[in-house]
């Protein structure tokens, strides 16, 4: 989609005006958008996180995530019924099967939202166990690195029986 | 808010929030009557399994069993989300008799665990709300993914699911316009900066909330320390101000408009919400600075919350238009104000 401004660049930032119950669907591109700012920002515009989100979603543009060959409109949570489709446009996941479901296509969005793609916080404890033990032998094996590279040995060989009991038990369950 | 609390002449709060989903059950939005029911009884079933009684005493309020004033006043209290106070599907809220812990379930989230602190305690609020959370998932499967973190429904919210945020009054950095410059570095350090009413709402009364804005990432840990270290130097620039307005020509502007504001506020006959946020915050100043020594910072931080529109419904129970709650607003402040001051003047 062109941007309805300038109608040169690609448009990508979506959104819908409800004036008295009147519709009306703007699509510009970043720079018109920014001419504009002072009107986007504004709340009474309704201009929120999600038509925000909606616009970084929105892969039919150029400019948006996954490019059209990459045809994920078709992608449907087989738990929820959600398609990809749905989900660009609402900006939220029908349930936590979504994630599977949409995979890989969801780390250009989560890179653009949070920078990070990968959770390095609280693990639950009850079903994430095995989780928080893969968690302590990977830090213990960057510990094990830098021992050695140190000449640490002694140290470093108590290290290596730690990990090996923690992978065991990894094993065991 | 007893307006007590460590730094409260600046931090009127401290909040956190963690959004937590159940295993296999569609999320709030997509969900029907009949599932979001279950999730509903699963989740008040462990608020009501007495192992929250080791953090105080809870009471399961369904949503169905309010009105739509009373759900407003708990949105006023910051209780519950205007979100789940819209919602005509089947929510309930799980709070604490302090009212320092709401738990929302069927909001966006399946479980919302909200911790709110007087003054500057983000650090206290986040250990209690992962206290919680840490019950809640010993009764429960949560959606949670190895590399993901915990699932939720919207991507701004996944990982960690933390949303931390203290509400700051800064009426010093505003008057002294550093304000721009301090709100535009804060957002580049990964934080957002927001009006008292969340979301889309303008800063009324000088008051500026402060949050988290990435949630994937970076530890809980690491995200509590930013908040906190960005709002203590924060804080810093605030005392700074407020400092050098009092000892500069400035002192007698500032006491000038701190005493009409208190001049207005107690003797005005009509007050609209917003001069009566804008007001409240120049006496709060006052109060802070030692120049109003007869009014309690509390009665500010009450009036900030009863003058809000539902309420002042609530209050003088009845239905009032625009016109009649400004007048009901400025009764309201007055007699607060009056009762105040009938001990000796300023």
């Amino acid at each position: 989609m062109i941007c309805q401004e300038c109608g040169k660049r690609p448009a990508t930032l979506h959104f819908m005006k409800n004036v008295n119950g009147e519709k009306t669907e703007f699509h510009f591109c970043e720079s018109c958008a920014r001419e504009k700012g002072e009107g986007l920002a504004s709340p009474a515009s309704g201009f929120s996180i999600h038509s925000l989100l909606s616009g970084l979603l929105d892969f039919e543009t150029p400019g948006g995530v996954g490019g059209l060959s990459a045809k994920p409109q078709a992608l449907r949570c087989d738990n929820c019924g959600l398609t990809y489709g749905q989900f660009s446009k609402m900006g939220r996941f029908g349930c936590s099967n979504c994630y599977d479901q949409f995979g890989d296509k969801l780390d250009p969005i989560l890179k653009r939202v949070h920078g990070n793609t990968v959770h390095v916080g609280k693990v639950p404890k009850r079903s994430g166990g095995q989780i928080q033990l893969k968690r302590e032998i990977e830090n213990l094996r960057h510990e094990l690195h830098d021992l050695i590279g140190r000449e640490e040995f002694e140290h470093a060989a108590k290290i290596r029986d730690r990990i090996r009991e923690l992978e065991r038990s990894v094993a065991e369950t | 808010m007893q307006g007590t609390g460590p730094d409260a002449d600046i931090v009127i709060s401290s909040r956190v929030r963690i959004a937590r989903n159940l295993l296999g059950h569609p999320f709030p939005m997509l969900a029907t009557n009949q599932q979001s029911q279950e999730v509903m009884e699963r989740l008040t079933s462990v608020g009501n399994s007495g192992r929250l009684n080791e953090i105080g005493r809870f009471e399961t309020i369904p949503l169905s069993d309010l009105n739509e004033l009373e759900r407003r006043v708990l949105v006023e209290k910051h209780l519950i989300s205007p979100n789940l106070a819209n919602e005509s599907r089947c929510g309930a809220l799980v709070l604490s008799d302090n009212e320092s812990v709401s738990i929302m379930v069927n909001e966006e989230d399946h479980l919302r665990i909200q911790c709110l602190y007087p003054g500057f305690q983000i650090n206290e609020a986040w250990e209690l709300a992962s206290r919680i959370d840490d019950i809640f998932e010993e009764e429960a499967d949560y959606a949670f993914d190895e590399r993901r973190g915990f699932l939720t429904s919207c991507p701004t919210n996944v990982g960690t699911g933390i949303r931390a945020s203290v509400m700051m009054h800064l009426p010093a950095l505003v008057m002294t316009q550093q304000i721009n410059r301090i709100l535009s570095a804060i957002t580049q350090v990964g934080l957002a900066v927001r009006g008292m009413y969340g979301e889309g709402s303008e800063a009324l009364g000088n008051l500026f909330q402060i949050s988290n804005q990435i949630t994937l990432g970076q530890s809980e840990h690491e995200i509590i320390d930013n908040l906190h270290s960005v709002a203590k130097q924060i804080i810093e620039h605030e005392r700074a101000a407020r400092e050098r307005m009092m000892q500069q020509e400035s002192r007698v502007r500032l006491e000038d408009r701190v005493f009409r504001s208190y001049g207005i506020l107690s003797h005005a006959s009509i007050m609209d919400s917003k001069e009566a946020a804008q007001r409240l915050s120049d006496v709060r100043l006052g109060i802070d600075l030692g120049l109003i020594r007869d009014v309690s910072p509390q009665v500010m931080n009450e009036l900030m919350v009863l003058t809000q529109p539902g309420f002042l419904q609530h209050t003088f129970n009845e239905k009032l238009n625009m016109d009649q709650r400004d007048i009901r607003r400025a009764e309201l402040i007055r007699q607060h104000l009056g009762r105040k001051s009938d001990h000796g003047g300023v």
